[in-house]
């Protein structure tokens, strides 16, 4: 009992911990002989959350609506994320693998990137309407560079070495791509799947803002705009701890694909 | 090693040096020019070489002499300016299993485990599934590596990489196998380890060796013959026999000469 208390004491354990709860106990500080300021302390934060989650006795027009916004948040950061995925892979494959595609292509893209996600909504609003598909849309645009760019990064970064060893070993021409370029731009693809489930979650907060019922971007907005500062903090909070969850699976994942890689296995 | 032994007949080892009434390769009369910011370079002049089979011969010389480059030509990763190289009477066009090439810096595939990497190339060429494993086990057996069958190539030391590189072009059939300085990048102790080994591999599989190098002592230890090149052009300045038997004493007398003898050649090739 001693020694798991102790192993739970350890420094390594507590190192990243110190910090945050010093700024909650400043938060809490600042905070608590307030409670009806402009921002409510952690505690009331706490029992909010507990109270969107459906866990309180509560009954105000969001209790229990947590989930609900989740679940919409997450299919379309899912939905976004897959349709980006389904596209930005095969055209940076391509790009990084056929000079003809990348000459067409790149000065487009170059031109194009730049364009913030916000740029395009309103644009988004009239081609996909007001509602879910523009914010599942915007997800996808969100996630499509850092996947596109990281694939033709992977690709385009092979090591030399290994093209002359296939050649040597006596590798036919077809089979240099599945069986040398992909491999050796996993780690490269990886990044960009990582990276953009991050945008992800950014974005979809900015497609939810209008249009949209529930979400959890919907959520604060309607918080915000009676005043509930403890659900738009809420709401963020869930935010954050979904983006992480979502970080941590596809980091699961790419330690199992690349379990051969110093820096990944 | 010993299960390669055991099923290849040990080879005669060929009078040394005597150039081959039928060599395996064949370089005649070989140009390389290289175009720089700065003009261009002549990287291999007017070279000709015979290499017999069996035979195990160094290439030896400064840098910039044009030794990995012509080991490159001979690779089918580099074409000549003039001159052709023959593979068996054929011109070599490109790169193939038939010679086999060991990298300095190994070239494994790092996201295939032992086993994959050794069956690479048997897979690459279409071998039956349990063929191919079959030759698997059989190289990894060859050089010690039954332990380290399924680890990847960033869980092995520079020695393990270097012997999986080698069994590699083994399990592919090579009928000649280019070193490029293959054992520069190890410490002595593991040098030493793998010369000797290779020496083994080499007298029991009947492969002919070519072998970049830089160091004299490693030349004359593993060499029949040692080809000594000079820079500024590339070209061959000298083509000694050893004909020391084996194993050799580095610290013997006539070793010693061996090498004053090449350490003479290349001091004045300068």
């Amino acid at each position: 009992m001693t020694a798991m208390i102790q192993r739970w004491l350890a420094p390594s354990r507590l190192l990243p911990v110190i910090f945050p709860a010093a700024l909650l106990f400043l938060w809490w500080l600042a905070t608590h002989n307030h409670p009806d300021g402009l921002i409510p302390p952690p505690d009331l934060i706490v029992r909010e959350l507990a109270d969107t989650a459906g866990l309180t006795g509560d009954h105000d027009e969001f209790s229990g609506s947590l989930w609900s916004n989740l679940l919409a948040s997450a299919s379309r950061v899912f939905g976004g994320f897959l349709l980006s995925a389904a596209l930005a892979l095969p055209l940076g494959l391509l790009i990084g693998q056929l000079q003809i595609v990348r000459r067409m292509l790149d000065s487009m893209f170059q031109v194009l990137r730049p364009i913030p996600v916000t740029a395009w909504q309103p644009l988004f609003l009239i081609l996909f309407g007001l509602g879910s598909r523009s914010a599942t849309m915007l997800v996808a645009l969100g996630c499509f560079y850092p996947i596109l760019l990281n694939t033709i990064f992977g690709v385009r970064s092979v090591e030399p070495r290994l093209f002359e060893a296939a050649a040597m070993l006596g590798i036919s021409r077809a089979a240099l791509f599945p069986k040398v370029v992909l491999p050796s731009a996993s780690p490269g693809i990886f990044t960009g799947l990582r990276l953009g489930l991050g945008f992800a979650w950014v974005v979809i907060v900015v497609g939810e803002i209008s249009g949209v019922r529930v979400g959890l971007g919907a959520m604060i907005e309607n918080a915000r705009e009676v005043s509930r500062t403890d659900v738009v903090i809420a709401g963020m909070i869930v935010i954050g701890l979904a983006g992480y969850l979502s970080d941590q699976a596809i980091r699961a994942l790419s330690r199992r694909v690349l379990r051969w890689s110093p820096q990944h296995g | 090693m010993a299960d390669l032994v055991a099923e290849r007949p040990r080879v005669t080892p060929r009078a040394a040096s005597a150039p081959a009434d039928n060599p395996i390769l064949k370089i005649e009369a070989v140009n390389k020019r290289f175009v720089t910011a700065g003009g261009e370079i002549d990287a291999l002049r007017a070279v000709n070489l015979e290499i017999g089979r069996r035979e195990f011969v160094c290439l030896i010389g400064a840098s910039g002499c044009g030794k990995s480059t012509l080991l490159r030509m001979i690779a089918g990763f580099e074409t000549s300016s003039d001159g052709e190289v023959l593979m068996n009477g054929n011109r070599v066009v490109g790169p193939g299993p038939d010679r086999g090439m060991v990298f300095q810096d190994y070239g494994l595939f790092p996201w295939l485990t032992v086993r994959r990497n050794i069956g690479f190339g048997p897979a690459a060429r279409g071998v039956k599934r349990a063929e191919v494993d079959r030759i698997v086990a059989r190289f990894i057996a060859m050089i010690g590596l039954d332990r380290f069958a399924d680890a990847y190539p960033h869980q092995l030391s520079g020695g393990m990489k270097q012997r999986v590189a080698i069994a590699r072009v083994l399990a592919n059939d090579a009928v000649v196998i280019l070193m490029d300085e293959p054992f520069g990048a190890l410490d002595a102790m593991t040098r030493e380890r793998l010369q000797s080994e290779l020496l083994t591999i080499w007298e029991a599989t009947g492969l002919t060796v070519l072998f970049v190098t830089h160091a004299i002592e490693e030349a004359i230890l593993l060499a029949d013959r040692v080809i000594v090149m000079s820079p500024g052009p590339g070209r061959i300045t000298a083509d000694i026999a050893i004909d020391l038997p084996r194993p050799r004493d580095v610290v013997s007398a006539e070793f010693n000469e061996k090498r004053a003898h090449v350490a003479g050649l290349l001091q004045g090739s300068h």
